[in-house]
């Protein structure tokens, strides 16, 4: 057993999986001898040599692109997009291309890549490096998202992410990186996608969240534990598509739920798991579905206070759910 | 002496100096031949609404051929784009593929029927899926040279567009790709100078896209676009230089499209007749027939038999697919994902 950061944890499964797999490399921009520039890939250009880790011109489409190409002729690339924020010129590679591989070609060509991206805000990275973009790529069929959240899920799904014959969005909360730690096992595992994670039990109301929410929603559910009130969490860990057989399981057991989430709220991940749980555990709710989310305006904004003002933390996620305890 | 006479004459003829036998350019000739006469058929379809949509190669036949017969097939890459009908034909799709597509019938190999016609793909063929937002193939290309030079086989990649696809960012960025790691992929453009309606003086400032090579640190070839023995000798060398591991290449071969861009579009709201005409002059087609009756592999008689057996073939194809099946309606439902093995 290990105890590993979340940053640790990615470096330490990109390099057990290269060793495992002589077809993964990774590209990017600075992940050669710089390691990247929050260093998930420390070591790795000295392990494995710059053939397998690749420093990419500072062009995103095509280090999208290049990974298809690759990923079509049989390798397994990781594409690391330096922040979410800069995925844009991306999209049309990553959603008309990679997302519809397999469909177009009935099957017969397939797109295995991994693309990692570090993305969230609360770490002074204003508009253009704080972005939530899951709710954006999560809409697309034949992509998966997966936003982990702890080094546990981390070191499985990345594992897994780098079996699929599919390709992946990996988001990792940039801030999580240094502030969470837990523990590995060392034995192999895999988590599978698709299959959400119960993260605290309990029978008086259901909290959704992901990502940095996740542990802001966890911290909330002590405190109000506190009061006697029992929270259940809830981290869906794959955003598309969503394990919702665990979602209704515990909303229908609890008859309550709150969905937390970083990205803005106006059809994001909230209003979707929100009409899942309307339409088909609609007698079993005991109140509204509410939703804690980043407000509706273009980004999170640099100057500290307006920062604070997007992000969703421990403070409003527990109002919401003594109000929703309450109803 | 008779021997260097012989050699003398030998060396005149272009596709013997070009190291083609004689069955080998007749072959050249029946794929630009039945492609065509497939392409014309696919139109002939459309205009009673018995096919939705077509969009035709017609012109490029000499461009393509020259430039697939150049890679070894099913060995070698290939991602085109949808004006590549004679460049799938030269790499072994059939002509019922393409019919079947064209009607959007069941068992079409290149998606069952997913995607509008000439949207090719075939993975026996190593012949990759293509989309038809233009462009996007050129850096997937450079990514199927890289994982080439990554496992160091001797393989090439062939990737073909329009010379309007070299306005759109992807295509800057695959080639910078592709000189920067020294990749094995070759780089066709057929510049038939219209983008659906604007041309190329429209879409850049300098006279030839080859010119835009330097800025990659990669050759850049012109080459006649209407000659087929041009472009395979340009493409013979190009694929060269990539199986060496020299790199990459952009040919540039100047053709032109004497057809509207679609069975959607009107060409007659943006060109003249005129120029139309002058251009079906150096039809490539008629260049490849002339040159083939010079050097004593054809005659009348031969063109008037070959002709007839493309229609057999293409009759055979246009049948075929009008009686295929549909494919039901909820295969639609089907390979979005894969089975997950973990």
């Amino acid at each position: 057993m290990a105890t590993l950061t979340n940053i640790e944890a990615i470096t330490r499964t990109l390099a057990e999986e290269m060793r495992r797999d002589p077809n993964i490399f990774i590209t990017g921009e600075d992940v050669g001898v710089r390691g990247g520039v929050f260093r998930a890939t420390k070591g790795l250009i000295e392990e494995f040599g710059e053939s397998r880790v690749v420093d990419a011109p500072l062009a995103e489409s095509s280090i999208v692109a290049v990974g298809i190409g690759a990923a079509v002729y049989g390798l397994r690339p990781v594409s690391e997009i330096q922040f979410a924020d800069f995925i844009a010129p991306a999209f049309n590679q990553i959603v008309n291309e990679a997302a519809k591989m397999r469909y177009r070609s009935n099957g017969t060509w397939t797109c295995p890549l991994v693309m990692r991206a570090p993305y969230g805000g609360g770490i002074s990275g204003g508009l253009y490096h704080s972005q939530s973009i899951e709710a954006t790529y999560a809409h697309i069929p034949g992509l998966y998202v997966v936003a982990p959240a702890t080094p546990y899920d981390i070191v499985g799904m990345l594992r897994h992410a780098l079996r699929v014959d599919d390709p992946v969005l990996f988001l990792e909360h940039k801030k999580t990186y240094r502030l969470i730690k837990g523990e590995v096992p060392d034995t192999y595992y895999t988590i599978p996608f698709g299959k959400a994670d119960v993260k605290r039990v309990g029978s008086d109301l259901t909290v959704i969240a992901y990502g940095l929410m996740l542990h802001h929603a966890l911290d909330a559910a002590e405190r109000v534990a506190r009061d006697g009130i029992s929270v259940e969490v809830i981290d869906p860990r794959t955003l598309n598509p969503l394990d919702k057989d665990t979602l209704l399981e515990s909303v229908k057991k609890t008859g309550k739920a709150l969905i937390i989430h970083e990205d803005n709220l106006t059809l994001g991940l909230g209003a979707e798991i929100a009409a899942i749980i309307a339409s088909e555990a609609f007698e079993w709710l005991d109140a509204p579905v509410m939703r804690v989310a980043g407000p509706d305006i273009p980004a999170v904004p640099f100057s500290p206070p307006m920062q604070d003002f997007f992000m969703p933390n421990v403070d409003k996620i527990e109002n919401a759910i003594r109000k929703l305890g309450a109803y | 002496m008779a021997t260097q006479v012989a050699e003398k004459i030998a060396l005149e003829i272009t596709h013997r100096a070009l190291g083609l036998s004689d069955d080998q350019v007749l072959e050249m000739y029946w794929a630009m031949l039945l492609a065509r006469r497939l392409d014309e058929r696919m139109w002939i379809l459309h205009r009673p609404h018995l096919v939705a949509f077509h969009i035709s190669g017609i012109g490029h036949e000499a461009a393509q051929v020259g430039a697939a017969f150049a890679l070894k097939r099913g060995y070698d890459y290939a991602h085109p784009y949808y004006r590549d009908m004679a460049t799938v034909l030269t790499l072994g799709m059939t002509p019922r593929d393409l019919m079947l597509a064209l009607f959007g019938r069941q068992g079409e190999p290149s998606s069952n029927g997913r995607q509008m016609p000439s949207h090719f793909g075939s993975r026996a063929l190593n012949i990759v899926s293509g989309s038809s937002p233009v462009a996007t193939q050129i850096p997937q290309a450079a990514g199927i040279a890289f994982a080439i030079k990554y496992k160091k086989t001797d393989q090439v990649v062939l990737t073909c567009f329009g010379e309007g696809s070299t306005a759109e960012g992807d295509f800057h960025e695959g080639l910078n790709w592709a000189g920067i790691h020294t990749l094995p992929v070759i780089f066709l453009c057929q510049n038939n100078q219209y983008a659906i309606s604007v041309p190329a003086a429209k879409q850049m400032a300098v006279p030839n896209v080859a010119d835009r090579a330097r800025a990659y640190g990669i050759p850049g070839v012109i080459v006649d676009g209407n000659d087929v023995l041009d472009v395979y000798g340009a493409m013979r060398d190009a694929v060269a230089r990539a199986r060496r591991g020299q790199g990459a290449t952009l040919i540039e071969a100047k053709t032109y499209r004497p057809v509207p861009h679609s069975s959607d579009d009107d060409d007659r709201t943006y060109r003249s007749r005129a120029e139309v005409e002058e251009w079906k002059k150096r039809d490539p087609i008629l260049r490849m027939q002339e040159y083939l009756t010079r050097v004593n592999l054809l005659n009348a008689q031969k063109i008037v038999e070959s002709d007839a057996r493309a229609k057999q073939v293409v009759d055979d194809a246009d049948e075929f697919a009008r009686n295929a099946p549909y494919p039901p309606a909820e295969a639609a439902l089907g390979n979005v994902w894969g089975q997950v093995k973990s």
